[in-house]
């Protein structure tokens, strides 16, 4: 879909996207009905590339962590669509080749990196675990000498793999987890909100060194979180959800500047900068529930260009100028939008 | 005049151990004022550990202090007693960080606000208190009828949030200590709680004490701030001159690190010199001493406040030509 995206890095073709999503959708049953989390998700990521996941808590963010890495529990599903991780589709898995592709295709850094990692292991023990579940006939020796390296690669001292996740501080235990993340050196990186518990120090260290392994592994990464300040100084393209719905996708520079969706326009005004102090604006109004959507475009109750289309019809995105957005105010331009991308 | 609020050379040690006892100073000589009727918002900022939230303990008098003195009105707070007590447990509020742990998930919402009203006798009637409650609903920009007789899983963390401050504005406060109460809280609701602050300060004469480690909403909300790391004050004064210049190595690095929403500020190019795990604590010395990159010998010596203009002063030997300032003038800085 968005294939007419700046082209930065050397690629060769539209083809070359190391995660394609096409069509994801996801629902949660519950007692009272069924909660569609995702609805027709579709991007595409090429290697190296850092896109940034933004939305406020229930718009699906972690849902779509959750089912990039084919890991939804009842009572979520994944209803349809497809992740193509390097040319494999996750989806058609059995459940034993998806245990393989996690971590060697893609990884995800979670979101606590204090609550997952077990407490009565060794860091190293858990390292040689990860590795050995993927390939056991790798010679321990070879195990330890990557899990070292791995650690070095995120700035650990080679101690931290005798120790135990109590005697490291919470940046430690992010990196830790970092370091497992890319033992089995993925295609694509999934890093949920891997900075909320951090200090900012802290927080600019693990995001260095997240970095760092994209250049050196030429992975993809996937940042997901709500911080915009983060975005704008760490990823290439962001993608705005709202409702499970993608609203927006656009490169980092149009997003702040000139962002399309009016969802996507309050979400950058609403941030603090060092200009306008002292002034705050809110979106008024609350995300919705996800039991009881709003009738067409989710948004609109929230919406100051509200029309009655919007009340009733559901915006498909549409490509304008290589980003992505759904929204009525730029459905019409459409076919004037393309003509300019084929002239 | 007697001060409202008066930190004077507060001190804070934690000790454990029976045999062999290792302390730990949260909060190392913390003098503040906060005065009578100028009401003020104060930022207290610094990473975990720095002993903000301590120091948010001692003010409440949960947690007494080691040495120096908390003045309440002019008198220290551990010896207030009977009807004095109630009234400074009145007018002293908080607001915490975490707008889920704080509600009884078995009660209504309206539990959180009739307890107050009852144990402090604010109402002389149900309809009374009844008309108490729907007010500072009003206030802080929620319908009454939304939340009342709500239970708190069925309300937002923004709507909770809310309600706590609330709670805490019916006992008409003279102090509000607001603990981190924006970092759980969505970035588009963010904005709105800020304002409420703000308009607490303005309309209500509520002077608040912002704790946070997120500078860009401490530079949006407060008019004073300071910086704290490991239990010592490392810089302070007004909020405007320590954002946009400040003159502490740690603040320096703490400024660079903020990611701000702004394509044109790139995100730091000081290094940070040492690895959190590599720094040895030399406890009679400067606390930043083992990740300065202007570490000195005489560093080894704990620094004194020195005076940078008459807004700022930072805990620093890089400043030593300027003018020492005692550690209880240093409110005289601050702005309000």
């Amino acid at each position: 879909m968005v294939d007419m995206k700046r082209d930065n890095n050397k690629s060769t073709g539209v083809n070359d996207a190391v995660l394609q999503i096409k069509d994801l959708d996801v629902s949660y049953y519950t007692d009272a009905g069924r909660a569609q989390a995702l609805a027709g998700i579709s991007l595409n990521l090429k290697a190296g590339e850092k896109l940034g996941l933004v939305g406020e808590s229930g718009s699906g963010k972690s849902t779509m962590a959750l089912a990039m890495m084919n890991m939804i529990k009842p009572p979520g599903r994944i209803e349809g669509g497809q992740v193509i991780v390097d040319g494999t589709d996750l989806m058609a898995l059995s459940e034993e080749e998806m245990l393989k592709a996690r971590l060697s295709k893609i990884s995800y850094i979670p979101q606590g990196a204090m609550n997952s990692l077990n407490p009565v292991m060794r860091i190293g023990d858990q390292m040689l675990d990860a590795i050995e579940a993927h390939d056991s006939t790798i010679s321990k020796n070879d195990m330890k000498e990557r899990s070292r390296s791995a650690l070095e690669s995120v700035d650990l001292d080679h101690h931290v793999f005798r120790m135990y996740p109590h005697e490291l501080s919470g940046g430690m235990k992010q990196r830790v987890c970092i370091a497992i993340g890319i033992l089995l050196e993925p295609k694509v990186i999934v890093a949920d909100e891997p900075t909320s518990a951090l200090d900012v120090v802290t927080q600019r260290q693990v995001m260095e060194t997240i970095d760092k392994l994209r250049v050196q592994l030429g992975a993809a990464v996937i940042l997901i979180g709500h911080d915009m300040g983060l975005m704008a100084q760490f990823v290439d393209k962001v993608a705005v959800l709202y409702a499970g719905q993608i609203m927006e996708l656009s490169t980092v520079t149009e997003m702040f500047t000139d962002s399309l969706h009016p969802y996507a326009q309050a979400l950058i005004s609403s941030l603090p900068n060092l200009d306008n102090k002292g002034e705050f604006q809110g979106i008024p109004g609350l995300a919705p529930a996800l039991l009881r959507l709003p009738s067409g475009c989710s948004f609109h109750p929230r919406c100051e260009y509200v029309m009655d289309i919007c009340q009733t019809d559901r915006p498909l995105p549409v490509e304008i100028n290589g980003r992505t957005v759904a929204c009525h105010l730029h459905t019409n331009k459409e076919p004037a939008a393309s003509q300019v991308i084929k002239s | 005049m007697t001060e409202l609020l008066e930190f004077k050379n507060v001190t804070k040690v934690f000790s454990s151990g029976l045999l062999t006892k290792t302390s730990t100073t949260a909060v190392r000589n913390v003098s503040f004022k906060l005065a009578q009727d100028d009401p003020t918002i104060m930022t207290v900022a610094g990473e975990s550990g720095s002993g903000k939230t301590t120091l948010a303990m001692l003010l409440l008098g949960f947690i007494p202090a080691t040495s120096g003195q908390i003045l309440y009105k002019g008198t220290d707070i551990k010896n207030l007693r009977g009807a004095e007590r109630m009234i400074f447990r009145r007018e002293v509020q908080a607001v915490f960080q975490d707008p889920f742990a704080v509600f009884n998930p078995f009660y209504t919402v309206d539990h959180l606000l009739t307890v107050p009203i009852k144990r402090f006798k604010l109402a002389n009637s149900k309809s009374e208190a009844h008309e108490k409650m729907i007010e500072a609903l009003t206030a802080v920009g929620l319908h009454p009828q939304d939340i009342l007789g709500r239970f708190p899983h069925q309300l937002s963390g923004g709507q909770r949030q809310r309600i706590n401050v609330a709670r805490a504005l019916v006992l008409r406060p003279k102090v509000l200590v607001a603990d981190e109460p924006v970092s759980m809280v969505d970035a588009s609701l963010r904005a709105n709680i800020l304002e409420l602050l703000q308009s607490l300060k303005e309309d209500h004469g509520v002077s608040i004490i912002y704790i946070t480690h997120d500078l860009t909403t401490a530079y949006h909300v407060a008019k004073s701030i300071m910086v704290m790391y490991r239990g010592t004050v490392m810089e302070a004064g007004s909020v405007d001159r320590i954002i946009k210049k400040p003159e502490h190595p740690y603040t320096r690095l703490l400024i660079d690190s903020i990611p701000w929403p702004d394509l044109k500020r790139r995100w730091g190019e000081t290094d940070i010199k040492a690895r959190e795990a590599a720094i040895e604590d030399i406890s009679e010395g400067c606390k930043f001493y083992g990740r300065c990159p202007f570490a000195m010998d005489k560093c080894k010596v704990f620094p004194p406040l020195f005076q940078l203009n008459e807004e700022q002063a930072a805990s620093c030997y890089l400043f030593d030509e300027n003018k020492q300032i005692a550690s209880e003038k240093l409110s005289e800085l601050l702005p309000v």
